[in-house]
């Protein structure tokens, strides 16, 4: 027999029995982050390729969500604060150790940024806008002129925003679910395919929506691949990584993870996607609900999870 | 600091003297007591160990600190400055001890080794209180320090040490 207790009584609120000091706002959070960045991402890379007139929901249309999804994500983080009052302490120092820190700068460079970018489109998305003042329209005018340079940066930053969401959680060793250096790359993937299924909802354009599905495809298959990788990872390591793959094999996550993220949340959405792209016809609104709904899951998953597994006790 | 698993008896002086001097909330504590036992009658072992913030040389928690709130003192005593900590709950994801907790008032609390009294040359509350003596504090540089001499001829521990954070507690056994 082997057994360890807390002699001395220990139910410290969020610690014990299991931690649980991060609660659903930051799963959202990790999931706005990432849907913004994907969507950010695309929307720059179409304008740096010159694809402007080909892509309209990609460049135009779907942008307007990411900085409501930035700003709802802000607002999800500062609720999680429990020191609200002094929030502002993150901004008068950058720590390059600390992943929150440099995730809350790049936060604060992105979100103006998507502000702008779907400001600079309101009078082709909606004839007749009128910006009032002068300075705005040259504001205007001159954002207009140098999108090419705008989209470069914010392709930058939204991959440093993508990678982050998931180097949060790796940053953390001492959580063996989380501290695995595949989790960057593969909450920037996943966040990606949420981006391109947002923009797959709004694009009523049917050569859009072909060229997004395809790179939806690529990426669903290379997150596939990442969440073999990091199971293969967690089989292969020491004893707490066994016990953290343990909750996804047969463990409490079991269900949830596999049955709506990996099968409804990937592999559906995907097999639709590719049926569509043969000609099939497939509600246009079922593949991005079910990439969108399984993103969501997976970070409440993996912030959930995470949690539970330790070294000691 | 070193710990005497040998003569610790789990009486939990320590945590309630800790809870005293530093008006740690109720319902919270900054050190606990944890009851090992192993092995099946009639071989069987008991252990006792006194457990607090490990003050780990290389410290995850003062790493993800956003604001720098969380900083290793001089003297290598980890600690949480309130008016800067944001309560944003990184450094307790990141200590694999779950040394720290979030405080009623919002920010981050945990043990500071009672550095107010240790900057006074006093002991730790727990160290003072601790009717056995299974508990040593001092400056592990310094050859003819409590925890030094206490350490000179044991066996000792440290707990979770491939967690990396060099921690700083040492479990004689
Ligand atoms: S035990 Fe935890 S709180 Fe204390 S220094 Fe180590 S990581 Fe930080």
């Amino acid at each position: 027999m082997k057994e360890e207790i807390f002699a001395s009584g220990r139910h410290i609120p969020h610690i014990d029995p299991y931690l649980n000091i991060w609660h659903w706002p930051i799963a959202l959070y990790l999931f706005l982050g990432g849907l913004a960045a994907g969507i950010l991402f695309f929307a720059g890379y179409f304008v740096v390729k010159g694809k402007e007139k080909e892509m309209p929901a990609t460049v135009k249309w779907a942008p307007i969500i990411a900085p409501i999804a930035l700003v709802i994500g802000l607002l999800a983080l500062f609720y999680d604060l429990h020191h609200k009052l002094y929030f502002w302490q993150l901004y008068t120092t950058i720590r390059f150790t600390s992943p929150m820190s440099w995730g809350a700068w790049t936060l604060m460079a992105i979100t103006p940024l998507s502000f702008v970018w779907v400001a600079s489109y309101m009078k082709e998305m909606f004839p007749g806008w009128d910006w009032k003042l002068k300075i705005l329209d040259r504001f205007e005018a001159w954002v207009i002129e140098n999108r090419v340079p705008f989209a470069w940066i914010m392709m930058v930053l939204s991959i440093i925003l993508g990678v982050y969401t998931g180097i949060l959680l790796s940053a953390f060793n001492a959580r063996p679910l989380w501290n695995t250096s595949i989790l960057g790359p593969l909450f920037l993937t996943s966040g990606l395919s949420t981006g391109l299924a947002a923009i797959l909802w709004i694009s009523k354009n049917e050569h859009e929506r072909k060229t997004i599905s395809r790179i939806d495809l690529v990426l669903i298959l290379v997150e596939l691949f990442f969440i073999v990788h990091l199971f293969m990872g967690f089989l292969a390591g020491t004893a707490v990584k066994n016990e953290a793959a343990a909750l996804f094999l047969g463990g409490e996550f079991t269900v949830t993870f596999w049955v709506f993220v990996v099968i409804l949340g990937l592999v559906f959405p995907a097999t639709l996607e590719a049926m569509e792209l043969r000609g099939f016809h497939v509600p246009a609104w079922l593949p991005p609900l079910l990439i969108l709904f399984g993103g969501l899951v997976f970070r409440f998953v993996m912030v959930d999870a995470g949690q539970i597994t330790r070294f000691l006790y | 600091m070193a710990i005497d698993t040998k003569k610790c008896v789990g009486c939990s002086d320590c945590v309630v003297a800790c809870q005293t001097e530093n008006n740690v909330p109720h319902g919270y504590c900054r050190d606990w007591i944890v009851e090992n036992v192993s092995g099946t009658y009639p071989v069987v072992e008991m252990e006792f160990r006194s457990e607090r913030c490990n003050h780990c040389d290389n410290a995850p928690c003062v790493r993800c600190c956003p604001t720098g709130a969380s900083h290793i003192a001089e003297g290598g005593i980890v600690l949480v400055t309130h008016d800067e900590c944001i309560g944003c709950g990184a450094c307790i994801e990141s200590c694999p001890y779950d040394a720290r907790y979030p405080h009623p008032d919002g920010y981050v609390d945990k043990c500071t080794f009672c550095i107010h009294r240790v900057e006074k040359g006093q002991n730790p509350a727990c160290v003072d209180v601790c009717p056995t003596h299974c508990l040593h504090f001092g400056d592990l540089e310094d050859p003819n320090s409590d925890v030094s001499l206490a350490m000179k001829d044991r066996k000792w521990r440290v707990l979770a040490p491939e967690a990396g954070t060099k921690p700083q507690l040492y479990f004689l056994m």
